[in-house]
């Protein structure tokens, strides 16, 4: 028993103090897989804000979005024109989805278009497989000019490995988050989405077209989408088992908050640590793969003492 | 003309409260379960072991969602792990006492996934919506998990996989490689029929009603004295109840054998899209959803390569696999805005044009 305690509560600690080559590189992981998580989220809370929609589909927009890139590189179209028509198709998806499916259920109960997002997901993981095939890709990191290689650096008694591709996942990452906060808080556009968040009767009598500002959301999730999905998928390789990685936004969005872009952030980067840390120091113990299943546990555990996140809006019920 | 309602006259309140009120329906319903039984009798085995059996089985697991998210609001991501855990369970049971029946270990085996489903629904009283379906994803993740890591679970077999040892019902074998399809059918059949009975019970009686209310307007169902912990927490034990026992029939008496991959999030889903195109909040929309759902691929598998043959296309596997995807999804989006409660509801109206034809109303 006391054996027990000592290797769930000791050990593990021990063995950071011991090793901190190996905690940098483990923390280092989980800050460039926390920025990813935190990308995908973004792109769930955008929606969210706009639309009231929780997007259930953006994990399969990454895959799609990037699948749609490769696709169409390897049909020979040069790989910065496939990024642009990748981009439209995101625009195509974005109308569709907007006429398809928000128009006809706009006004309806939350859970409703969450489970319309469900349908959207199943409709677009066989469109896509069926178009693709369903074996896994290559990302072209190449022709997009993304780095590759690694950069050894010496220091705490060891050598840290840092990815050029992690580095620059991390940047590019951290831009989107920026502009995206820029085009939220300065723009006319952002401010009509706010608008709209904050109530969708109001919005319209001042003059904005809900319908219009739909689209611009969805689109701009779907580019977000693009840029995790090419991001991820150089790491990892493009299929479909993409979409469980980009379930894992979910636990980070309850951790920040749904309508918070912050808390995305932040939610996403405690994930990815966290996760890391877990596998790494603890998973061992209860013979590894914790990975997959303690980011929602976390996110479980927290929803217990904080249900609206971190910085999420108290929620206040009326009858 | 043959369905009216002209000339039954209810002089009792238990009369009038029935589930079934007209004659013409208890008598439909009879013929309906006579009609299934003849079936393992008039039926090949194909039809028996390839649809009829997983049709029940998925029946079974859709009343059990539908109880949780039809019933009672609370929208679960985790039926394919709360099925594996029944399917466990049965398992260890079975291998562990061999002397008892195994139909007692099937029906035991839905209250392990009943305790791990109320325990995770232990944040239900605090959150709702989207929230608890993230809730409810912990669940999944972690069980299956738990399936793929704890070797004591399939008794340290090397493969990892469930196997189906014989057992036998009054010397006859029910579960196991020289088990009948037409023994296995109505074992299912029976098991279906009497656990849709008292699941028609509870959602018709005092506990219906509370969940009903929970559903409805959670704030307000407290303040007439409805307990909300106990009433989810119940609604939650009950769900895992029969998703339980559906995952121990689906393993034992379908598949005869599977992997802890039969219990994906995959199967949480279709379960779920069982439920909404079936109809939230109605048990013979479970079993419609389920027909739909399930047999649709089938269905495909047959006309597509007939309808494309002729013109040399050949369809593969694969192909009918993605139009499943394809098909399903547009399939919920099609009733979420038509028609939000579902095939039950076009089964409602239908009866109720029956009942004045020829008239419109």
């Amino acid at each position: 028993m006391i054996d027990m305690l000592f290797k769930v509560f000791i050990e593990p600690f021990l063995f950071m103090v011991e090793a901190p080559d190996l905690l940098i590189q483990t923390l280092w992981e989980g800050l460039v897989s926390g920025v990813l998580y935190a990308l995908i989220a973004l792109g769930f809370v955008l929606i969210f804000k706009a639309s009231g929609v929780f997007n259930f589909a953006q994990g399969i927009m990454v895959v799609f979005a990037a699948l749609i890139l490769v696709g169409l590189y390897e049909k020979g179209v040069p790989a910065f024109l496939a990024l642009i028509l990748a981009a439209l198709a995101m625009l195509v998806l974005a109308m569709v989805v907007e006429r398809v499916v928000l128009r006809p259920l706009v006004n309806q109960p939350d859970i409703i278009l969450f489970m319309a997002t469900f349908g959207l997901t199943y409709f677009l993981i066989g469109f896509g497989e069926l178009i693709f095939g369903g074996s896994p890709r290559e990302m072209i990191t190449d022709q997009l000019f993304l780095p590759q290689g690694t950069t050894e650096i010496d220091a705490f008694g060891g050598s840290i490995r840092f990815q050029h591709l992690d580095i620059a996942a991390a940047i590019i990452a951290s831009i989107m988050i920026g502009l995206l906060a820029v085009f939220f808080s300065k723009t006319r556009i952002g401010r009509a989405l706010r608008a709209v968040a904050d109530s969708h009767k109001a919005a319209l009598s001042v003059g904005i077209s809900l319908n219009q500002i739909w689209v611009i959301v969805w689109f701009a999730a779907g580019i977000v989408a693009l840029v995790a999905g090419i991001m991820w998928g150089a790491r990892s390789g493009v299929s479909f088992s993409l979409q469980i990685i980009a379930l894992k936004a979910l636990p980070v969005l309850i951790l920040g908050g749904f309508t918070s872009i912050p808390g995305a952030i932040i939610g996403g980067l405690i994930i990815g640590i966290g996760e890391k840390i877990g596998e790494f120091y603890w998973g061992p113990l209860v013979g590894g793969g914790v990975e997959t299943w303690l980011a929602y546990v976390i996110a479980l555990l927290f929803l217990l003492y904080r249900p609206q996140g971190l910085f999420g809006e108290k929620i206040i019920e009326r009858i | 003309m043959l369905y009216r309602e002209a000339g039954q006259f209810k002089t009792t309140y238990v009369a009038d409260s029935a589930i079934f009120p007209l004659r013409e329906d208890r008598i439909g319903l009879a013929i309906i379960i006579l009609g299934a039984y003849a079936l393992a009798f008039l039926g090949n085995s194909f039809l028996l072991q390839a649809v009829m059996i997983p049709f029940l089985v998925f029946s079974l697991a859709a009343i059990g969602l539908n109880i949780l998210t039809g019933y009672t609001g609370l929208l679960s991501l985790g039926t394919g792990a709360f099925m594996g855990v029944g399917a466990y369970a049965c398992y260890k049971l079975m291998t562990a006492f061999p002397g008892v029946n195994v139909i007692v270990w099937i029906f035991v085996s839905g209250f392990f996934s009943a305790a791990i489903g109320a325990l995770f629904g232990l944040p239900s009283l605090r959150i709702k919506g989207f929230y608890l379906a993230v809730a409810t994803l912990a669940a999944q993740f972690f069980l299956q998990w738990c399936f793929i890591r704890i070797p004591w679970l399939v008794n340290y077999n090397v493969s990892g996989a469930l196997d189906a040892p014989l057992r036998t019902l009054f010397g006859i074998p029910i579960i196991g490689p020289n088990a009948t399809p037409q023994t296995r059918y109505l074992v299912v059949l029976t098991i279906v029929i009497v656990l849709t009975w008292i699941a028609s019970n509870l959602v018709h009686g005092r506990i219906g009603r509370m969940w009903i209310a929970i559903r409805d307007m959670d704030l307000a169902a407290e303040l007439m004295g409805i307990r909300p912990l106990q009433t989810k927490l119940l609604a939650f034990a009950v769900s895992s109840y029969y998703c339980g026992v559906a995952g121990a029939l689906l393993v034992f008496l379908w598949y005869g054998g599977a992997e802890y991959d039969v219990f994906n999030i995959n199967q949480s889903f279709f379960i779920l899209f069982m439920v909404i195109i079936g109809g939230l909040g109605s048990l013979i929309g479970s079993f419609f959803g389920a027909a739909l759902i399930f047999i649709l691929p089938i269905v495909l598998g047959i006309v597509l390569p007939a309808m494309f043959e002729p013109f040399g296309i050949s369809v593969a596997a694969d192909v009918i696999e993605h139009l499943r995807f394809m098909i399903v999804g547009a399939l919920i989006i099609f009733f979420l805005i038509v028609e939000p409660h579902g095939l039950a509801r076009l089964w409602q109206i239908g009866k109720q044009k029956l009942l004045v034809w020829p008239f419109p109303y």
